[in-house]
């Protein structure tokens, strides 16, 4: 089916789906602290932007009730809490370097490349107008793993944690029209729970490195074994 | 029907219960007293099972059949032993000064909890809460790791958490994919992810989409379970935790993680049965290869270790990827002798923790080569770090030797070429096994070294269950396995 | 015939309009900073004055030198000449598509480099490399978007994709905003504005054209700064006509082409401010940053077609 013959809802949502899959490289790419967390947070609201479509589209007013908790948790209160959390760490001007930052990029659309033939196949199956954007939300899924890899900074890390949890939401509306509401809520509630923690962790790992560079974090190594210390 | 709502209400109240409670000894009874009540539930529940077979509870959240049952119990009665080590151990700790009370407090809560969510995942007939709970799993146990809060442990803790939170992802994006296929066969948004809807329409689901799934799913659950090349935080987070964190760790989590991959390929099999798709065993080989690389990569790594906690995780990587290595296989002998092995392996390994905890408690390090005589300052815990390590070696008459052979024989009758690796993998790992075992039960005794306040009877217990069932398995157990090898794959063992 | 007429009018109006829409991105600039801005007449006047300048040769240029200038006029009117400016469907489109057009650029550019090579001073040379290496990153992006512009319209041909773009009306596509990014990011590396060169400037360490043309005088300097200018004005036709193609006239009535170059007039003045606003926010980066800079319009590209083959046609 060609754009051409979607209505207008259904075209928003592909832009939706293109503007998410674009903060996802931003994202990527993004070296500035307080830049990535924006990003971030206009990820969320895209995706719940999207959403909010979805709803309009499928008629599923359940649809309303998820988008706004994502809105809530991902495009406010997850930002905002990173947002202190780095004002308290005092990293906010942060600028982390990354290592060859096109190779990066490239993988990434790479991996774009590949969710597309590894979605074909489910594609194919589904009747819904949103299934083109079912290989976005994967590879939003993968380029946030890909973005775990490749940023040795913990903030940034997180940032790729909760943009896969963006991709996988975003997969579960488009495919399916989001989840049974009792597995979102538990969802969400296990992301509330991480989030927490891994502010927790932000100030645990500060105070063991002094400094929230996870490349430091080397001492537990198949190749090379460092004594214990607690002896 | 309260029973299940009973074995999860227990522990959940009772870790809102130990949160509160500032007094770390009275917190350690507490939650041996809790652990003790939970497990008393689970047996009754099973005993209901066992008198009217599998039930569904009324609102199909809860689904008890002869798969999870047991595994209920075994993980209550897991927790209630470890409670009983965990009591001197953690008063030990503290006394060292390693953690604060305030630490204990959040340590035996998270412990309850760790527990809930263990039960949760087996007991829930959703496949989404089954990833809820999992997740939760991780979130409960990932601050006990870090809880000494040196350097190591909040770095063992971040990998911890950053690993199994990409992998576990996975297995959402799994599950979403679950849903979309059961969604085409099944028009009912409620339903779409409980188990006993899907099985029953598990032919029906599209192949394609659900062998992707698979793929997800294993990526993700198989993390947990600490698959080669996904591994990497399981050492970690067993070394540098608390010691009954990682025997509920060991003996637990990977169990269940474990147990949700079978229930996706118990999904996945009959979806590919499909005459149209190539390859019906697809879910059957993958797990054959990661369960092997583990295996065998698990064995090699188990010589360069030189902490002790860290050689017994290998340990649990190797066993961990034989009994997925067994289940792949599939076919009611390999099934049989996976399920057995579950059994035997959590109580082993669980064991074979505590007395590492003693271990190491005894010789005020977990750096294998300063751990010596053992045997000669205590020997209660020499004897059983020795017999509990020949049991997970795969000694005869103990149950895992049973085990093993039963997946061996299933090897040999249906991939004759594995069983070399397969040997020689157990052979390296006896090996390295012992190579370090040895000299810590029976070198020369280092000076001034004291024997301590140490609670064997867990282990003990334990080891005489294994025994018991290498000898004989008890006939309602033995049935329970044979309904789980009869719902897993088609076909009864007995 | 009166086809050919036309495109020679619009080809006219591309030639002589481009110094204007040069002029007027300085005076909006000169708006916003708050100077006095030079009059219309002024790049004219330049020009004029320029051709009427004796011709000032290095002593080593080698008739390679000499020609430059003209080449690199010819190509990129010709390049003028395939770009659809008021009305689409004219003879001339069915001569050259947007791969051409690259290529006239191309052949612009190659000439132009070789050119500040000649006499063989450090500017000139120093000019050329730069010019190429970001070329080299610029033209992959720019093809990218080519490549997703005839993959929506079906035919790498300017006009059809124009026609093809007027006749299925307002779609929300996430590709041509992409592609349009995309454009308008290697547009201004490839005219030389801010942030990337800076045309108004002889600061050695950054310039990059005027580095190449530095040793040009006369007659020779007024064809390479006319040709700039025409190149400027062909990325700022290509984005306005593309993207934004309401108002071309698709017949060669009268009023239909009045109604074009009353559009195409707009459309432009509209790009120029943005431009000028663009250039008086940003300032110039370092060399070494426009890699990045370049590797994003490529990013920017590449998405377009991405969506395009996965959101836009899908299965």
């Amino acid at each position: 089916m060609n754009i051409v013959d979607f209505s207008l809802h259904e075209q928003a949502i592909l832009l939706f789906a293109a503007l998410i899959l674009f903060t996802s490289f931003a994202l990527l790419a993004q070296q500035r602290m307080l830049a990535s967390i924006h990003v971030f947070a206009w990820q969320g609201a895209l995706v719940a932007g999207a959403t909010v479509l979805v709803a309009i589209v499928s008629k599923q007013n359940h649809l309303y009730f998820s988008a706004a908790l994502t809105f809530g948790l991902k495009a406010v209160f997850l930002p905002w809490m990173l947002h202190r959390l780095v004002n308290q760490l005092g990293i906010q001007h942060h600028v982390e370097t990354v290592v060859r930052p096109a190779l990066v990029l490239l993988g990434a659309a790479a991996l774009v490349v590949f969710s597309y033939y590894v979605a074909l196949p489910i594609e194919k199956l589904s009747l819904l107008s949103t299934r083109n954007t079912i290989a976005v939300s994967m590879a939003v899924v993968l380029i946030g793993m890909l973005m775990m890899v490749a940023r040795r900074q913990a903030v940034s890390q997180v940032l790729g944690f909760m943009s896969m949890e963006n991709g996988l939401f975003f997969a579960a509306v488009v495919s399916t029209h989001g989840m049974p509401m009792v597995v979102e809520l538990g969802i969400a509630f296990d992301v509330l729970v991480a989030a927490v923690l891994f502010g927790i962790f932000f100030l645990q790992i500060r105070d063991s490195i002094e400094s929230l560079d996870v490349d430091r974090l080397n001492r537990l190594s198949e190749t090379d074994q460092a004594e214990q210390t607690r002896e | 029907m309260n029973s299940v709502y009973l074995i999860l209400l227990l522990p959940l109240s009772g870790a809102l219960l130990l949160a509160m409670i500032r007094s770390p000894v009275v917190a350690g009874w507490l939650n041996i007293g809790i652990s003790v009540a939970t497990f008393l539930a689970s047996v009754n529940m099973a005993l209901i099972v066992l008198r009217d077979g599998p039930f569904l509870t009324d609102n199909s959240m809860f689904y008890i059949d002869a798969f999870n049952v047991y595994l209920i119990v075994l993980t209550s009665f897991v927790g209630i032993t470890t409670a009983i080590f965990s009591r001197p151990y953690m008063r030990y700790v503290l006394s060292e000064g390693w953690v604060n009370p305030k630490r204990m407090r959040l340590y035996h809560s998270m412990y309850q909890i760790f527990l809930v969510t263990m039960l949760l995942a087996l007991t829930t007939n959703n496949l989404g809460i089954l990833w809820v709970a999992i997740e939760g799993a991780t979130l409960a146990t990932v601050l006990l790791v870090s809880l000494y809060r040196t350097p190591e442990s909040v770095e063992a803790a971040w990998k911890y958490f950053v690993l199994c939170g990409v992998g576990i992802a996975q297995a959402l994006f799994g599950t979403v994919l679950v849903y979309f296929a059961a969604d085409h066969v099944l028009h009912m948004p409620e339903a779409g992810l409980q188990w006993t809807v899907l099985y029953s329409v598990a032919s029906q689901l599209d192949p394609t989409v659900m062998s992707i799934a698979f793929v997800f799913l294993l990526v993700g659950y198989g993390t947990k379970v600490g698959l080669v090349p996904l591994h990497n935080w399981l050492p970690d987070a067993h070394s540098e935790g608390p010691t009954p964190m990682s025997a509920v760790l060991s003996g637990l989590l990977l169990n269940v993680a474990l147990y949700a991959v079978v229930r996706c390929k118990m999904l996945v099999d009959p979806a590919l049965a499909d005459p149209g798709w190539g390859t019906p065993q697809l879910a059957g080989y993958l797990m054959m290869a990661f369960g092997l690389l583990s295996f065998v990569v698990a064995g090699l790594f188990l010589y360069r270790q030189q902490d002790i906690k860290r050689m017994f995780s290998y340990s649990s990587i190797e066993h961990m990827g034989l009994m997925t290595f067994a289940f792949g296989i599939g076919g009611p002998l390999a099934t049989f002798g996976a399920l057995l092995h579950m059994t035997v392996h959590s109580l082993t390994k669980s064991a074979i923790f505590i007395a590492v905890g003693h271990a190491t408690h005894i010789a005020g390090t977990q750096f294998i080569d300063k751990i010596r005589g053992l045997i000669k300052t205590q020997p209660a815990v020499g004897w059983g770090l020795l017999i509990g390590t020949a049991t997970i070696a795969g000694f005869p008459p103990f149950g895992v030797f049973m085990s093993e052979f039963l997946m061996l024989t299933a090897t040999m009758q249906s991939w004759p070429w594995l069983t070399p690796v397969l040997l020689s993998g157990l052979a390296i790992a006896f090996a390295g096994l012992f190579r370090n075992i040895h000299p810590m039960v029976y070198g020369a005794v280092p000076e001034g070294q004291q024997p301590v306040q140490a609670n064997m009877l867990p282990v003990a217990l334990h080891l005489l269950i294994v025994l018991w069932l290498g000898i004989s398995i008890p006939s309602f157990l033995a049935n329970w396995f044979d309904q789980a090898t009869l719902l897993i794959t088609g076909s009864h063992f007995l | 015939m009166s086809g050919w007429l036309l495109a020679l009018i619009q080809l006219m109006i591309f030639v002589l309009g481009a110094p204007f829409l040069v002029i007027w991105i300085k005076q909006v600039k000169c708006r916003l900073q708050n100077r006095r801005a030079p009059s219309f007449a002024q790049p004219y006047r330049d020009l004029g004055k320029l051709f009427r300048k004796q011709v000032v040769l290095a002593e080593n240029a080698s008739p390679l030198f000499r020609m430059a200038p003209y080449i690199v006029f010819a190509a990129t009117v010709l390049a003028a000449l395939t770009v659809p400016l008021i009305a689409i469907k004219l003879p001339t489109a069915a001569i050259a598509d947007m791969l051409v057009l690259l290529g006239f650029l191309a052949i612009g550019r190659f000439f132009m480099t070789l050119a500040g090579m000649d006499v063989g001073t450090a500017f000139g040379g120093m000019g050329s490399s730069r010019e190429v290496s970001l070329s080299s990153l610029a033209e992959p992006a720019l093809l990218m978007v080519i490549f997703t512009l005839a993959m929506t319209a079906q035919s790498t041909n300017l006009s059809s994709v124009m026609q093809y773009l007027l006749d299925v009306g307002v779609v929300l596509r996430p590709s041509l905003l992409f592609a349009l990014l995309g454009l308008m990011l290697v547009a201004v590396a490839e005219t030389g504005r801010v942030p990337v060169d800076n045309p108004a400037t002889h600061l050695e360490l950054t310039m990059v054209h005027e580095a190449m043309i530095l040793e040009y005088s006369g007659r020779h300097l007024a064809l390479m700064e006319w040709a700039a200018y025409i190149k400027l004005m062909i990325f700022g036709v290509l984005i306005v006509n593309i993207f934004f193609p309401w108002g071309l006239a698709t017949d060669a009535t009268l009023p239909a082409l009045a109604i074009g170059f009353a559009a195409m007039v707009f459309k432009l003045l509209v790009a120029g401010v943005v431009l000028a606003v663009a250039e008086t926010r940003l300032a110039k980066m370092r060399v070494f940053r426009v890699p990045e800079y370049l590797n994003l319009a490529f990013l920017l590209a590449l998405l377009g077609a991405l969506s395009h083959i996965i959101l836009e046609v899908g299965v």
